[in-house]
């Protein structure tokens, strides 16, 4: 950081200047940072409180009571909830990607008629909001006697993060170059294998960015999740966690509900940590031109 | 290994037609150039003999065999493409395994078929390492080591050398012919736009130009023998000079081409004169660019080191018999 503004060769013993700039820079930083990251550190801080002391406003923890998450846990249908969030997420990511893997190899590598059509198509399906598709989504589930089971919410996500999944990976696939393809053609690969074989390795990083986005849409999702299930346990976590009660009917729980939010978010910092050292950019370096 | 046979190949793409009646035989064991400035429709003809375009018309066979609708990986080719096109997540070894692997050979038939051709293009210290690792050079070798492994009748390369530098070009040039030759009896094709490669190379070079056949022959014989004005200035470098009007009248030719080694420096009968405009000394010898009052200058060819100055008066002249004869079509009318 020391060269910005910096003149080549000089430096001043107290340049007031780059101070300042720096200075500016880094309450820029904490602002921005301060904004985005406080909801969540308040979020834990409330979790770890009890009693009245929930209603105290404190901006450093200032007890370490584990009564909110012992709750979550003594909740029947919590790990069921947890669970069912699990399975939903994963079987949509898994889902979207194997259709969207094979559907943009086609977009991207076949020539057919009306394919920027289609593109243009699946993209304006991502547009509508979800409220718009709820009644319909919901007729449709019916119909397929999927009301109350995961298979309802795997549906429905996998609906809306297919358009986003496709077109990503459309446009990575496009981008590989068209020699390695022509390659394994002549080694004779089929379709198939080139798509296993060859493309799946090459296109790991966009995998795990749209896999990831899928994930997390399909965990934190909550409207199809409220409409889509009756019963206690075909629901996910974001659901149970606002269906939360208190003792009694005026009293809502804030503890437990921070306590929970916690829980169920921490997965998704952990998978982000995780996901990120695989994405390795410029996995494709040495294999056209140099 | 196998003899091709184009029987009037057409390609078309939508309402353009790139390929546009090619016949031609590429004899068993030949090394066979395509040549042709960009857009000739070389590079598409070796995709429709290599099956990655589909033809539109006409046949094409392997030793008698039609092929037009054989995928390419049963009609027993390899291909080098320009960009190497390696696998750039596998290693050197499975680069070149993987063509047999998908055909189902046994480990032990691969391990052989791997390390033979590795050892050949002296490539077996890097096949435990990934493409990216390696240099530009060292790819190429890979690229056509995955070749050698297909065993294949016909080798096809796509200009396989335009991405290396000067240097590399001549070197891997070298190991292409050497290969031809520890190869006995495979076909190869090449495409290239670079008339040295072809040249250099080939036994028999094919000129297109415009989806067409201009000439086909042995390099000599497209050196000596330009059957057009066009094979006659895209062979040979530096390019054949080409006078017209009161140049080519005593000839009794429309146009008449010299080649710069053809032309002698000195006044004598038949002499024309003008000024020289540049001299490039290479060494061995020198170039001398020469006003002679036409459009471009006329690019003589003289051994030794001599230097002309910008400016000065220069006679040169012909040799008897060197002179290439064209009419106004750009036929020839032989050499005089």
């Amino acid at each position: 950081m020391s060269a910005v503004g910096g003149n080549s060769g000089y430096v001043a013993p107290f340049d007031l200047w780059r101070l300042v700039k720096n200075a500016a820079f880094f309450v820029l930083v904490v602002v921005i940072v301060v904004v985005m990251v406080f909801p969540f550190y308040y979020a834990i801080l409330t979790s770890f409180k009890s009693g009245t002391n929930l209603f105290i406003v404190t901006y450093w923890p200032t007890e370490l009571n584990l009564a909110n998450y012992l709750n979550v846990f003594a909740s029947a249908s919590f790990l069921q909830n947890l669970w069912n969030s699990i399975f939903v997420a994963t079987i949509t990511v898994l889902l979207s990607l194997l259709l969207s893997v094979t559907a943009s190899y086609a977009l991207s590598r076949v020539n057919f008629r009306g394919r920027g059509l289609l593109l243009m198509t699946i993209l304006a399906v991502s547009m509508f909001p979800q409220i718009a598709v709820l009644a319909g989504l919901f007729e449709l589930i019916r119909f397929y006697n999927l009301f109350n089971t995961p298979w309802a919410l795997i549906f429905s996500y996998t609906i809306f993060s297919l358009p986003f999944t496709v077109w990503v990976l459309t446009t990575f696939m496009r981008d590989l170059p068209i020699e390695i393809e022509e390659a394994a053609i002549v080694d004779g690969a089929s379709p198939i294998i080139i798509i296993w074989r060859v493309f799946m390795p090459l296109l790991w990083p966009a995998l795990v960015t749209t896999g990831l986005l899928a994930f997390i849409a399909a965990w934190n999702e909550y409207l199809f999740a409220l409409t889509f299930s009756s019963s206690n346990a075909a629901r996910t976590v974001p659901v149970a966690i606002s269906l939360f009660s208190g003792n009694s009917e005026h009293e809502i729980p804030w503890g437990t509900i921070m306590a929970a939010s916690v829980l169920v978010t921490a997965p998704l910092v952990l998978l982000v940590l995780i996901f990120q050292r695989k994405i390795i950019s410029g996995l494709t370096a040495g294999g056209v031109k140099g | 290994m196998a003899e091709l046979q184009l029987t009037d190949i057409r390609k078309s793409f939508g309402a353009v037609e790139v390929i546009r009646g090619v016949s031609l035989t590429i004899r068993s064991g030949e090394f066979m150039v395509f040549v042709g400035p960009s857009g000739c429709g070389k590079s598409t003809l070796l995709r429709l003999v290599a099956g990655l375009e589909a033809i539109s018309d006409g046949t094409l066979s392997f030793d008698g065999q039609i092929v037009n609708n054989l995928a390419p990986s049963k009609r027993g080719i390899a291909m080098v493409f320009q960009s190497y096109a390696l696998y750039p997540h596998m290693t050197v070894y499975d680069n070149m395994a993987f063509g047999m692997q998908l055909a189902k050979s046994s480990k032990d038939a691969i391990k052989e078929r791997v390390e033979k051709a590795a050892d050949l293009l002296q490539i077996t210290p890097y096949l435990k390492r990934l493409p990216k690792q390696l240099s530009g050079g060292q790819r190429q070798r890979v690229a056509i080591g995955r070749a050698i492994v297909r065993d294949p009748k016909v080798f096809l390369f796509d200009e396989p050398l335009s991405n290396l530098d000067a240097a590399l070009r001549v070197a891997t040039r070298l190991e292409i012919a050497k290969l031809h030759h520890s190869m006995n009896g495979a076909t190869m094709i090449y495409v290239t736009h670079d008339q040295v490669e072809a040249m250099t190379l080939a036994d028999r070079i094919c000129v297109l130009r415009d989806g067409v056949i201009e000439q086909v022959g042995t390099p000599v014989e497209l050196y000596e023998q330009p059957q057009s004005l066009f094979v006659a200035g895209f062979i040979g470098s530096p390019k054949m000079n080409f006078l017209t009007g009161k140049f080519a009248e005593p000839y009794g030719a429309s146009t008449i081409g010299i080649r710069s080694e053809h032309i002698q420096i000195g006044p004598g009968e038949g002499a024309w004169s003008g000024k020289v405009i540049h001299s490039e000394n290479l060494g061995s010898d020198s170039y001398v660019y020469a006003d002679m009052g036409t459009g471009e200058p006329v690019i003589v060819r003289e051994d030794g080191t001599k230097k002309h100055q910008p400016d000065e008066a220069i006679s040169i002249r012909p040799q008897r018999g060197q002179v290439h004869r064209f009419d106004s079509e750009g036929r020839p009318l032989g050499r005089q």
